[in-house]
C-alpha cells in the first residue's frame, strides 16, 4: 500500500519566492493593487495624495465605509447581502441629531442608544432572513426603503445640527500628545512603532510555530521582506500623521475594530462557523451549527456597525441631513467584493475587505483632487469593481 | 477486434500533485473495460482527460479514438463523437423534471419550441430501458440518489453513444438495481457499444468485464484479459494494492454489554406530504460494544429514519423517544443530538457532509470545534495536529491537510466525513453507507476503525446496501422495509437469503 509516511508527505516545501507569490497571488494581489493605485494618484496629483492633511482626510472620509465593510464581510461570507446599511446610517445619524439637538440628551447616552437602535434594526431584518428564510436581498431592500423614509419623517425633511463639541470629537478629534511635542505628535509615532512591534512579534511567533509543526511557510526572505515593508509603511504613515495633528480618534476606533474582526474571523469558533455556514449551509447544520442564530447574529452585528458609522458620519458633517448615507451600501458592498469575497458565500477576508474599502477610498479621493466630476467617478469605480472581481474569478480558476 | 480507444502516455498534474503519470489504456471495440485502483489512484482524472473536462493542452500524452488522434477542447467535442461520461458525482438539476434533465442541452424542439409530447414519449421509452419506474415529470429532487443514477444513464442513452464511461455507477445502488444496470451494460455490449466501468465493487467487475486496467498511484500497473482466463477478485486486489489481502473483514471478539441506546416508537412524516408516514414506529436498541446493521432496499426509509433521529433533520411530525444509558435524551436539534453523544455520518457527502471550498483540516474539526478551541479561540496547532492525525490514520490521499475538499477523490472525501464524526467522539455513531465509493484496502481500514470504536464500548449503527458488508461486520441486523423494521437477525443466523426473505415477506402483506 502507500509506503510513504505521513511525515514525508507534508515536509515543508522549499519553495522559491516567485512560486510562493504565484501560489498565494490572491493574498498579495490585493495589497499590490492598492499600492499601485496609490502610487498612480500620488504621481498624477503631484504628491497631494500623501500630504499629511490629505492623508488625514482620506482616513476620515473612509472610516465609516471601512467599519461597515467589516460587518458586510460577515454578512456576505454567511451567504447574504445587506442593502439597507446606507439608510441605517442616515436614520441613526438623524436620530442622534434629534436626541442631542432637539431633545437635549447627553452625547454618551445618545451614542449608546444609537448603537442599540442599529442593533435592533439589524435584528429586525435578520429575523426575517434567518428564521423565515426570506431572501436577504428582499428583506434589506425593504429595510432600505423603510429607513430612508423614516429618516425623512424623523428630520421633517430638514437638516439638524450642530452637535455638542464632545460628540464632534468622534470624527474631528485627534489623540492628544502626551509627550507634549511642538508641531510634532510623538504619541502618533509611539503608537505606530508599538503596533509594528506587536505585529512583528505575533507574526514571528506564528511562523516559529508553523516551522515547528512543519506547515508550509513562506520563504524566509519573503517573510522578512513582507514584515519589513509593513513596518516601514505603518511607521511612515504615522510619521506623516505626526507632522500634522496626530492620529484621528476614528483611526484608532477603526484599527481596533479591524484587529478585532480579523481575530474573530481567523481564530474563533464563531468565525469558523460563519464560513462553514456560507460554504455549505446544509453540511454546517448537520454538523451541529445553529445556522439560523448565526445568520441572525451577523445581521445584528451589521446593524450595530452601521449605527456606529451613522454616528461617525453625522459627527463629521456636524449635522444630520435626510440625504446622509445615500448610496453608501454600494461602496461598502463593492469594497467587500473587490477584497475577494465570493458572492455565493463562504469566502472572504477581513484584510481583503479593508483593502477593498481603501481602494475605493483612494480612488474617490484621488479623482476628486484631479477634479474629475462625480459622473465619471462613478463610471470609473464601476469599471474597477468589475475588473477586480473578474481578475479574482480568473485567478481562482487557474 | 480493433481498438476504439487508445490513450498513450497520459500525464496530468495539479498544483502539488501528479495525478496521472504516463498512463496507457486500450479499449477494444464492443468490450466492457474495467478501470480499477485505490481511492485517489487517478481513475476519475483519467476519464476527465478522455472526455475533455480537462481540455487538450492541460495534460500531456495522446488520445486516439476511432483511429484518429483527438484533441478535445471540452465535453461537447467528445460527446459529438459518441463518448458519453457519467460522473461519479451526479450532475442533474434538482428542480427540473426527469424528462427535462434527460434532454437538457439536447431539447427535442422545433424552431426553439419544445415538443413536450415527444419529450415525454421518448423519456418513457428511455426510462423503461434503464428499468426506472417513475413519471417523466417527477422532479429529480424528489427521487433518491439511486434513481438519479438511472436518470443519468437514461440521459446518456438519449445521445448517440459509442463509448459509455461510468464512474462508479453502482455505488449508490442496491444489489438488484446494480444487477439490472450490469445487464444493461451487457445489452449495450451486444449492440456494439463499448464501455469503461469504474467500480470498487470487484464482484461486479469479475462478472461483466472483458478486460481490466489497474491503476496505482497514477500509473498503469497492468492490464488483465478476462477472456483468456477467469480473473478472481483476489487477483484484482493484488494488482490494486500490490499485495494479497487474506480477509475482507478484520476479525473481532465482540464484547457486548448492557443496552446503552434505545429508540422507541419512532415515527416521521414526509416533509411535503404530511399524511405520508415515512418512518413507521421504529423500535431498536444498541448494546455496549455492539455493531448493529440496518439492511434494506434502496428507498426503505433507513436514511430518513437516521436523519429524523439526528436532530429532526428530515421530515415533519417526528415523534418517539430516545434513551441513552437508560436516560431519555433530547435529540430535537442537531446540536443537542451531538451534545448528547450521537453522530451521523451522511451518505450524501457533497450535499450534507462537506464544506467543499474549505480544506481537509477545517472539515474534520467542524463538528467539534470545542475540541480544538479554548474559550472560543481556535488553537491552530492543536487543530493541525488533529487533522494530520486523521489524515494519516484514515490514509486520506492528499498533498496535505490544506487541500480543499473539492479537489479530493470521491473516496477520500468520504474519509474526511468519517474523520469529522470520529473526532466528535460520539457514544453512538450512525454510519450511513460508510464505505460507498471506498476501495478494498481502505474499507478494511475503516472497518478496523469501526471495530475499534465498538471495542471502546461505544455503539455503532450501520446502514448499508451492501449485504456482505453488514453480514461481515455486524453483531445484529435489523431489516427495514417501507419505513418499518420487519425483522431482527443475530449475526449467527443472518444470511442474504434471510434478509431478502424478510423484505419480500413484509412487502406481500
Ligand atoms: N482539481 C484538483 N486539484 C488538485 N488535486 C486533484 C484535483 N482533482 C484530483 N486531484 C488529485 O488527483 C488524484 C486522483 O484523483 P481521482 O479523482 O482521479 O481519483 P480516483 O481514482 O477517481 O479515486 P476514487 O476511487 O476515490 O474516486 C487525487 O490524489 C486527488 O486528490
Ligand atoms: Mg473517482
Amino acid at each position: 500500500m502507500d509506503t510513504r509516511t505521513a511525515e514525508e508527505l507534508h515536509v515543508p516545501q522549499q519553495t522559491s519566492w516567485l512560486d510562493f507569490v504565484k501560489a498565494h497571488f490572491r493574498d498579495y494581489g490585493m495589497l499590490l493593487s492598492l499600492l499601485v493605485i496609490m502610487l498612480f494618484f500620488q504621481v498624477v496629483t503631484d504628491g497631494t495624495l500623501l500630504r499629511p492633511l490629505n492623508l488625514t482626510n482620506l482616513v476620515l472620509q473612509n472610516s465609516y465605509i471601512v467599519i461597515m465593510a467589516l460587518g458586510m464581510l460577515l454578512v456576505i461570507v454567511a451567504g447574504h447581502i445587506d442593502l439597507s446599511v446606507g439608510s441605517i446610517v442616515g436614520f441613526v445619524g438623524g436620530l442622534a441629531a434629534m436626541m442631542m439637538v432637539k431633545w437635549g440628551v447627553d452625547p454618551v447616552t445618545t451614542t449608546v442608544a444609537c448603537l442599540a437602535v442599529g442593533g435592533l434594526i439589524g435584528a429586525a431584518q435578520g429575523y426575517w432572513v434567518a428564521y423565515f428564510k426570506v431572501p436577504s436581498f428582499i428583506v434589506t431592500l425593504a429595510g432600505m426603503l423603510v429607513f430612508k423614509g423614516l429618516t425623512l419623517a424623523l428630520l421633517g425633511g430638514m437638516s439638524v445640527g450642530p452637535f455638542p463639541v464632545v460628540f464632534q470629537r468622534l470624527s474631528s478629534g485627534f489623540l492628544p500628545d502626551v509627550f507634549g511635542g511642538q508641531g510634532f505628535n510623538y504619541t502618533a509615532l509611539f503608537l505606530g512603532t508599538a503596533s509594528v512591534v506587536a505585529l512583528i512579534y505575533f507574526s514571528v511567533r506564528s511562523r516559529a510555530n508553523q516551522v515547528k509543526h512543519k506547515v508550509e511557510t513562506a520563504p524566509l526572505g519573503l517573510f522578512v521582506f513582507k514584515n519589513a515593508l509593513l513596518a516601514v509603511l505603518v511607521i511612515a504613515f504615522c510619521y506623516l500623521m505626526a507632522t500634522y495633528r496626530g492620529l484621528p480618534n476614528v483611526l484608532v476606533i477603526m484599527a481596533v475594530l479591524i484587529a478585532l474582526y480579523a481575530f474573530v474571523t481567523n481564530r474563533t469558533t464563531i468565525g469558523r462557523r460563519i464560513y462553514a455556514l456560507g460554504g455549505n449551509e446544509k453540511a454546517a447544520k448537520l454538523s451541529g451549527i445553529k445556522t439560523e442564530r448565526l445568520t441572525f447574529l451577523t445581521f445584528v452585528n451589521m446593524g450595530v456597525l452601521a449605527g456606529l458609522a451613522g454616528l461617525i458620519f453625522a459627527a463629521r458633517l456636524n449635522t444630520a441631513t435626510p440625504k446622509a448615507g445615500l448610496g453608501f451600501e454600494l461602496d461598502v458592498i463593492a469594497a467587500v467584493f473587490i477584497g475577494g469575497a465570493s458572492a455565493t458565500g463562504g469566502v472572504g477576508k477581513v484584510t481583503g475587505a479593508v483593502i477593498g474599502a481603501f481602494v475605493m477610498g483612494v480612488m474617490n479621493n484621488g479623482m476628486s483632487i484631479l477634479g474629475i466630476g462625480i459622473d465619471y467617478q462613478q463610471v470609473i469605480k464601476g469599471l474597477v469593481l468589475l475588473a477586480a472581481v473578474s481578475l479574482d474569478v480568473y485567478n481562482r480558476k487557474k | 477486434m480493433n481498438a476504439i480507444l487508445e490513450m498513450r502516455g497520459i500525464t496530468k498534474t495539479f498544483p502539488g500533485v501528479k495525478a496521472l503519470d504516463n498512463v496507457n489504456i486500450t479499449v477494444k471495440t464492443g468490450e466492457i473495460h474495467a478501470l480499477v485502483g485505490e481511492n485517489g489512484a487517478g481513475k476519475s482524472t483519467l476519464m476527465k482527460v478522455l472526455s475533455g473536462v480537462y481540455p487538450h493542452g492541460s495534460y500531456s500524452g495522446q488520445i486516439v479514438y476511432e483511429g484518429q488522434e483527438r484533441r478535445f477542447k471540452g465535453i461537447a467535442d467528445s460527446e459529438e463523437l459518441g463518448i458519453i461520461i457519467i460522473h461519479q458525482e451526479l450532475a442533474l438539476v434538482p428542480l427540473l423534471s426527469i424528462a427535462e434533465n434527460i434532454f437538457l442541452g439536447n431539447e427535442q424542439a422545433k424552431f426553439g419550441v419544445i415538443d413536450w409530447s415527444a419529450v415525454f414519449a421518448r423519456t418513457k421509452e428511455l426510462l423503461r430501458m434503464v428499468g426506472l419506474n417513475e413519471a417523466p415529470d417527477t422532479l429529480v429532487t424528489n427521487i433518491g440518489v439511486g434513481k438519479q443514477q438511472l436518470v443519468e444513464i437514461a440521459k446518456a442513452l438519449s445521445k448517440r453513444v459509442k463509448l459509455l464511461i461510468l464512474d462508479e455507477p453502482t455505488a449508490s445502488l442496491n444489489e438488484k438495481d446494480s444487477d439490472a444496470l450490469l445487464n444493461l451494460l451487457l445489452q449495450f455490449k451486444a449492440q456494439g457499444i463499448s464501455s469503461i466501468l469504474i467500480s470498487h465493487k470487484l464482484n461486479e467487475i469479475s462478472k461483466v468485464a472483458d478486460s481490466i486496467t489497474v491503476l496505482r498511484d497514477g500509473s498503469t500497473v497492468e492490464t488483465l484479459d478476462c477472456r483468456a482466463e477467469t480473473i478472481s477478485e483476489d487477483r484484482i486486489i493484488r494488482g490494486m494494492v500490490g499485495r494479497t489481502m487474506a480477509d475482507r473483514y478484520p476479525k473481532r471478539e465482540a464484547k457486548i454489554g448492557e443496552t446503552i441506546f434505545q429508540v422507541e416508537n419512532w415515527s416521521a412524516y414526509h416533509p411535503l406530504h404530511a399524511n405520508v408516514q415515512v418512518v413507521k414506529n421504529v423500535d431498536l436498541h444498541i448494546r455496549r460494544g455492539e455493531i448493529v446493521g440496518i439492511a434494506g432496499l434502496m428507498g426503505a426509509g433507513r436514511t430518513e429514519f437516521a436523519m429524523s433521529l439526528f436532530g429532526r433533520s428530515y421530515g415533519q411530525n417526528v415523534s418517539g423517544r430516545v434513551r441513552l444509558h437508560g436516560r431519555e435524551i433530547d435529540v430535537g436539534t442537531v446540536e443537542k443530538a451531538v451534545g448528547n453523544g450521537i453522530a451521523y455520518a451522511t451518505e450524501d457527502r457533497k450535499t450534507y457532509g462537506l464544506v467543499l471550498e474549505e480544506d481537509i483540516r477545517k472539515n474534520i474539526t467542524l463538528a467539534n470545534l470545542e475540541g480544538v478551541a479554548k474559550n472560543f479561540v481556535i488553537d491552530d496547532i492543536r487543530e493541525l495536529a488533529v487533522a494530520n492525525d486523521y489524515r494519516a490514520r484514515m490514509r486520506i490521499r492528499s498533498s496535505n491537510v490544506f487541500q480543499e475538499a473539492v479537489n479530493l477523490s470521491g473516496g477520500n472525501q468520504q474519509k474526511v466525513v468519517l474523520s469529522k464524526w470520529l473526532f466528535s467522539d460520539p457514544e453512538i455513531l450512525i454510519l450511513d453507507e460508510p464505505t460507498r465509493g471506498i476501495d478494498v484496502g481502505a474499507k478494511y481500514e475503516i472497518y478496523t476503525i469501526i471495530n475499534g470504536l465498538a471495542d471502546a464500548g461505544k455503539g455503532v449503527l450501520m446502514i448499508s446496501s451492501e449485504m456482505p458488508e453488514l453480514l461481515g461486520m455486524c453483531d445484529r441486523i435489523y431489516v427495514m422495509n417501507e419505513g418499518a423494521i420487519v425483522a431482527e437477525l443475530d449475526a449467527a443466523e443472518a444470511s442474504q437469503e434471510k434478509i431478502m426473505h424478510a423484505i419480500v415477506k413484509s412487502g406481500r402483506r
